[in-house]
C-alpha cells in the first residue's frame, strides 16, 4: 500500500500529455463511444480496461486517428496532444501516427527482414540520413524493445521467422523507432504465452521513463502490474478513472466493482 | 445392344436399390423394435448402406465391362480375319471398321439366318439391304469380311447377355449381403461413411486417368511422328513448310517464336492494366464502386475468344496498320503480332485483374493497419507492405495468364494470320510487331483439318507440336501452383 501511495505522488506531479473532451464515435448506426472524457499522464502507463464490445479499442484508434481508415466511422469532440487539436484540419493525419506509434493484439510483422521492419518507418519519414544513422537507430529500437540480443545475428532474416512473442516485441520495436511520444498497445500480450508476456511488460515499464504509453488490457492483474492509471469503460462510456491502486481497491462505481470482482465482463 | 436395353438394365438396378433402401431401413427399424434411439445409426443410414452396396459394384461392373468388351472381341475378331482379306490398299484397321460396319447393319436387319453358301449374289445383295437401312459400304463385301461380322455380332450378344447377368448378380448379390447384416448393431453410418468414400475416390481417378490417356495417346502418336522425321530436325530446325507431298520441313522454333511473341506482348498488355485495377479495385475503391465494377471487369473473361478475334480482325487489326504500321513503314498486314496481342491482353485482363485482387484481399488487414499506425501514407503501404506480401501470389496469377495466352488459338488465327514466322528472312522481321506470324495452336488446327490421313509426318506432327505445348504449359501452371500454395502457406 506505500508503494501504490508513493506512485500516487510521483504521478501526480506530472503533465498532461493527451486530454480528451466530449468524445463520441459512431460506426454508422452504432453508437461506439459515449461522451468520454479523459486527460492521460505524460510519462504513465494507463491502462483501459472493460468488457468486450465497450469501446476501448475504438477510444484507443482515435487517439492516432486510426479511425479515419474505417469509411463508416465518425469522430466528435476534441482530443487534444500536448494541447494541439488532432481532428484540426492542418493536421496530417500521417504526421500525427508517427508521433503516436501504435502496438497491436496481434504480432503483425511485415513479410520483411527484421531489419527492414524496424527500419521501416524512419526510412518512411527520413529520420536518417546515411546508413549508418539508420543501423543505429534500428540497434537502439531494437535493444529499447528488449529483443537485441536475440535478433543481432539474423537481421536479415525474415520478421515472420520468430517465436509470437519476439514478434511482438520487435513489433514493439518497430512503433518506437519512428521516435513517437505516446505509445498506444491493443491488448500487446493476449496472442503471447506468459514467459512472453511477463517480458513485454517488463519492457512497457522501461517504456513508460520516455513515453506515455496507453494500453487496453483483459486482464486485471496484468493493468494492475504494469499501470499507474486506470480507465474503466463500460457500454461506450467511461464509468470511471483513477489511480490504478484505488480502481481496484476502493472502485466508487458499482459497475466497476461488478467487473473486477468478475461479474460483469 | 441399341440403347434401350441399357437403360432397363440402369433402371433395374437403381430400381433394386430404391427398394434396398425401404427394406434396409425397415429391417434395422424391426430388429430395434421399432425404437430408432436403440439402432446404432439414424434409420435412413441402413438404408442408404443396402442401396449403395447395390449400385456401387453393380454400376463399377457395369463401367468396367462395356469399357472391355468392344476392345476385347475387336481383338477376337481381327484374328478371325485372314491376312487375304485385306487388300494390298488397305490395313486392317481399315477391314475392321467394315466388320464393324457390316456388324451393326445386321443388327439392324434383324434376325436373318445365314445361308449356307455365302457366294457373290448373296453378299451383293447383302450390300443393297444394307444400303436400304442406311448403312452404305464403300466397296464390296468380302465373305471373309461377312463371316468375322457375323462373329463380331455373335460374340457381342453373348457378352452383352454375360454382362446383364453379371451386373444382375451383382446387385442382387449386394442387396442379399448387406440386408443380412442389418440389424441394430451394424455401424451403418461408418459403413456408408466408407462407401462415399469409395465413390469419391472413383470419380477423382476418372478425371486422373482421362488425363493419363490424353497424355498416352499423345505420346503414341508422337512417337509415330519421330519415326517418321528426325526430332532433330523438329526441335532445332529453323524452317516451317510442310508440304503434303512430301519433303516438308517441319520444325517448331518458328511457330514457338510465334507464340512466345504473341504472349509476350499480350502479357505486357495485360499485366499492368490487370495489375492495377485490382489495386483500384481492393485498396481504394468504395464497396459501391466496387460491387459495379467487379463484375463489369469480368464480363470480358465470358467473352468467347472468336469474339475477340473478330474485334481483332475488324477493329484492331486495321486501325494498327493504318495509324502505326503504314505510317512507320513497318509493314503493311493487318493480321500481325501487335493485333493479336493486343486483342489477347485485353481478353486476359479479367484473369491478372479477379486473381490479384483476391490475393490482395488476403493480404491481412493487420499489415495494413501496422503501416498506417507507423504514419505510412496508403501508396506507401501498398507498395512497400501489400504488394511485396501478394507478389508471390501475383507472380502465380500471371503465370496462369501466360499459360492461358500460350493455348489461345483463335484470336490469334483472326488477328495475327496463320503465315509461320521465318527465320530466314533476318531478325529484322521476326521482332517486327507488325509482321503477321502465327503460333503452334494454329498450326495444329491447319495440320489436322482437310482430307488427310493420320499417316504422315505433316499430320502427326500436330501431335508433337500439342505435346511440347502441352509440357510447356503444364511446367508453367506447375510453377504456378507451386508459388501459391508458398505464399498462402505464409499466412496460415
Ligand atoms: N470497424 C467497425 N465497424 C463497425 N462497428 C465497429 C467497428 N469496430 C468496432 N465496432 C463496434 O464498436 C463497438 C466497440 O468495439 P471495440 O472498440 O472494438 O470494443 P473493445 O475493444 O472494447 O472490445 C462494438 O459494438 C463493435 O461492434
Ligand atoms: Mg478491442
Amino acid at each position: 500500500m506505500n508503494d501504490m501511495r508513493r506512485i500516487e505522488r510521483a504521478t501526480d506531479m506530472k503533465e498532461t500529455k493527451i486530454s480528451a473532451r466530449h468524445v463520441n464515435v459512431h460506426y454508422g448506426d452504432t453508437h461506439a463511444i459515449k461522451d468520454v472524457s479523459v486527460e492521460i499522464q505524460d510519462k504513465t502507463v494507463t491502462a483501459f480496461i472493460g468488457p468486450s464490445g465497450c469501446g476501448k479499442s475504438t477510444f484507443l484508434r482515435c487517439i492516432n486517428r486510426m479511425n479515419d481508415t474505417i469509411d463508416i466511422a465518425r469522430i466528435d469532440g476534441d482530443i487534444r496532444i500536448d494541447g494541439e487539436d488532432i481532428y484540426d484540419p492542418k493536421v496530417d493525419p500521417v504526421q500525427l501516427r508517427a508521433k503516436v506509434g501504435m502496438v497491436f493484439q496481434k504480432p503483425n510483422p511485415f513479410p520483411k527482414s527484421i531489419f527492414d521492419n524496424v527500419a521501416y518507418g524512419p526510412r518512411i519519414h527520413g529520420l536518417a540520413r546515411t546508413k549508418a544513422e539508420l543501423d543505429e537507430i534500428v540497434e537502439k529500437s531494437l535493444r529499447r524493445a528488449a529483443i537485441w540480443d536475440e535478433v543481432k545475428d539474423r537481421l536479415q532474416q525474415p520478421g515472420t521467422g520468430l517465436s509470437g512473442g519476439q514478434q511482438q516485441r520487435l513489433c514493439i520495436a518497430r512503433a518506437v523507432a519512428t521516435e513517437p511520444e505516446v505509445l498506444l498497445m491493443d491488448e500487446p500480450c493476449s496472442a503471447l504465452d506468459p514467459i512472453a508476456t511477463a517480458q513485454v511488460e517488463e519492457l512497457i515499464d522501461e517504456l513508460k521513463q520516455n513515453y506515455s504509453v496507453v494500453i487496453v488490457t483483459h486482464s486485471m492483474q496484468q493493468a494492475a502490474r504494469v499501470s499507474q492509471k486506470t480507465a474503466f469503460f463500460h457500454l461506450g462510456t467511461l464509468v470511471e478513472y483513477g489511480e490504478t491502486g484505488d480502481i481496484f481497491t476502493k472502485p466508487e462505481d458499482s459497475r466497476t466493482e461488478s467487473y473486477i470482482t468478475g461479474r460483469i465482463g | 445392344m441399341t440403347a434401350v436395353p441399357l437403360l432397363w438394365l440402369i433402371l433395374i438396378v437403381l430400381a433394386l436399390a430404391a427398394v434396398g433402401y425401404v427394406a434396409g431401413r425397415s429391417r434395422a427399424m424391426a430388429s430395434a423394435g421399432g425404437n430408432s434411439r436403440a439402432l446404432h445409426s439414424l434409420p435412413g443410414y441402413y438404408g442408404y448402406n443396402v442401396a449403395l452396396t447395390v449400385l456401387t459394384p453393380a454400376f463399377g461392373l457395369l463401367a468396367l465391362w462395356l469399357l472391355i468388351q468392344p476392345v476385347w472381341i475387336d481383338m477376337r475378331v481381327s484374328a478371325l480375319l485372314p491376312d487375304s482379306a485385306i487388300a494390298d490398299s488397305s490395313t486392317r484397321d481399315l477391314v475392321m471398321s467394315d466388320v464393324r460396319r457390316v456388324a451393326e447393319g445386321l443388327q439392324i436387319l434383324g434376325a436373318e439366318g445365314a445361308p449356307d453358301v455365302v457366294d457373290t449374289s448373296f453378299l451383293e445383295g447383302l450390300r443393297d439391304r444394307l444400303g436400304n437401312v442406311g448403312v452404305a459400304l464403300g466397296s464390296e463385301i468380302d465373305a471373309a469380311v461377312y463371316r468375322a461380322a457375323l462373329s463380331y455380332q455373335d460374340m457381342t450378344r453373348v457378352g452383352t447377355g454375360l454382362m446383364w447377368a453379371a451386373v444382375l448378380l451383382a446387385a442382387v448379390g449386394g442387396f442379399a449381403l448387406s440386408y443380412m447384416v442389418t440389424n441394430k448393431d451394424f455401424r451403418a453410418r461408418n459403413t456408408v461413411e466408407r462407401g462415399i468414400l469409395i465413390v469419391l475416390i472413383g470419380a477423382a481417378s476418372i478425371a486422373i486417368l482421362t488425363t493419363l490417356g490424353i497424355v498416352l495417346s499423345m505420346l503414341f502418336e508422337t512417337r509415330n511422328f519421330f519415326a517418321d522425321y528426325p526430332w532433330q530436325e523438329f526441335f532445332f530446325g529453323t524452317n516451317w513448310a510442310p508440304d503434303f507431298r512430301g519433303n516438308s520441313e517441319l520444325a517448331i522454333l518458328p511457330l514457338l517464336w510465334g507464340t512466345l511473341y504473341i504472349s509476350l506482348v499480350a502479357l505486357i498488355v495485360a499485366v499492368p492494366i490487370g495489375l492495377f485495377a485490382a489495386i483500384y479495385l481492393s485498396e481504394y475503391a468504395s464497396n459501391r464502386v466496387r460491387a459495379v465494377a467487379k463484375p463489369a471487369i469480368e464480363i470480358l473473361a465470358g467473352i468467347p475468344t472468336i469474339v475477340y478475334g473478330l474485334f481483332a480482325l475488324i477493329t484492331i487489326g486495321p486501325m494498327l496498320r493504318d495509324y502505326f504500321a503504314l505510317p512507320l513503314g513497318l509493314g503493311e498486314s493487318s493480321s500481325s503480332v501487335a493485333t493479336a496481342g493486343l486483342v489477347m491482353g485485353i481478353m486476359l485482363i479479367p484473369f491478372v485483374s479477379s486473381l490479384s485482387d483476391d490475393i490482395i484481399n488476403s493480404v491481412p488487414q493487420s499489415l495494413r493497419d501496422g503501416s498506417y499506425g507507423l504514419g505510412a501514407t496508403q501508396s506507401e503501404t501498398i507498395r512497400q507492405v501489400v504488394m511485396p506480401a501478394a507478389l508471390p501470389g501475383i507472380v502465380g496469377a500471371i503465370l496462369l495468364a501466360a499459360s492461358r495466352a500460350i493455348g489461345e488459338t483463335m484470336i490469334v488465327v483472326l488477328g495475327a494470320g496463320a503465315a509461320a514466322a521465318q527465320f530466314n528472312r533476318g531478325l529484322g522481321e521476326l521482332v517486327n510487331p507488325f509482321e503477321a506470324m502465327t503460333t503452334v495452336t494454329v498450326k495444329i488446327v491447319s495440320q489436322l483439318t482437310g482430307d488427310t490421313d493420320f499417316a504422315s509426318p505433316e499430320t502427326l506432327v500436330a501431335f508433337a507440336l500439342g505435346l511440347t505445348l502441352f509440357v510447356i504449359t503444364l511446367g508453367l501452371n506447375v510453377l504456378a501452383l507451386w508459388i501459391v500454395r508458398r505464399y498462402r502457406e505464409q499466412y496460415e
